[in-house]
């Protein structure tokens, strides 16, 4: 293993998360829901009422966090190679499978392994070991 | 007896959770799909910086779910809503394996897409329409029967 350490950002990661623990942390005892981004998008295409108010709330607080940032510093590089064929098949296999398996980096990630479920333990476990797995099937057997 | 709910209090509970999830997101360099994959390419130049922003995510949330399991009222008054399924069972394992194939194909997970999107960032744009036909698909797929 290479490690790249002029790419390395320890400290700005750590704080990014922190800030991504205290938005979770803030949700379910501020509201009592779970930050989880696939499950609060994935709500509203099955609308109950009283249930979408919120749920759009939150992404529009995603949406505008770039904004917001712009206001105080430059934005930082948002880079992708990913042609259009890739990006159509990654976002079909992303919105099918955080749905199925009831939840993505964040509800699974960080909400579930910070409550000690073993079933967002196994979520994880798969996601990440299905991440690996591709990237180097992709950049490495693939020869992309 | 019934708690009074506030209305306008989940929206803007929801609003400034999505705002500061967001800013976490760019802070962190989880927005950038060329760090995600960095992260997932163990076999290349690998960038551990992810792991460090689930461990400061974890470090944060833990204590506050931890609270969160002794309470059954949030502080909006809005009932308190764990998840409650435990099961470890095949949709589970297939769709997160399913998710994390599409991840490591581009490095967006929905997060970070829809910070992305904020930008206006193109990549993410089509991505975005992707996820939410996917999303759809499954919606339609699972509707309870009438």
């Amino acid at each position: 293993m290479n490690i790249a350490w002029d790419a390395f950002t320890p400290w700005t990661s750590l704080a990014g998360g922190a800030l991504i623990g205290l938005a979770a942390a803030l949700l379910i005892l501020g509201s009592g829901r779970i930050a989880g981004i696939s499950g609060i998008v994935g709500g509203l295409f099955r609308p109950a009422s009283g249930d979408t108010g919120w749920r759009i709330a939150f992404v529009v607080g995603l949406l505008a966090a770039p904004l917001v940032w712009g206001l105080f510093a430059a934005l930082p590089a948002v880079q992708s190679d990913a042609g259009i064929a890739t990006l159509i098949i990654a976002g079909l296999l992303v919105g099918v499978g955080t749905r199925y398996g009831s939840g993505c980096t964040s509800g699974h990630g960080v909400c579930g392994l910070a409550r000690l479920s073993p079933r967002s333990l196994a979520a994880t476990l798969a996601f990440m070991g299905a991440g690996f797995v591709t990237v180097y099937v992709v950049r490495h057997l693939a020869g992309a | 007896m019934k708690t009074f709910v506030a209305p306008f209090v989940a929206p803007f509970v929801a609003l400034f959770a999505g705002l500061v999830l967001g800013i976490g997101l760019l802070l962190s360099g989880m927005a950038n799909p060329a760090k995600v994959i960095a992260f997932l390419d163990l076999a290349g130049s690998w960038d551990p910086s992810l792991a460090l922003v689930m461990g400061g995510a974890i470090a944060v949330a833990f204590p506050a779910f931890t609270w969160a399991k002794s309470r059954t009222v949030a502080w909006s008054g809005e009932r308190l809503q764990l998840p409650t399924a435990r099961r470890i069972d095949a949709p589970l394992i297939l769709g997160s394996l399913t998710f994390g194939v599409g991840w490591g194909l581009a490095g967006y997970c929905p997060g970070p897409a829809l910070v992305s999107l904020g930008m206006a960032s193109q990549p993410a744009i089509v991505f975005v329409v992707a996820m939410g036909v996917g999303m759809a698909a499954h919606a339609l797929l699972t509707r309870p029967k009438a």
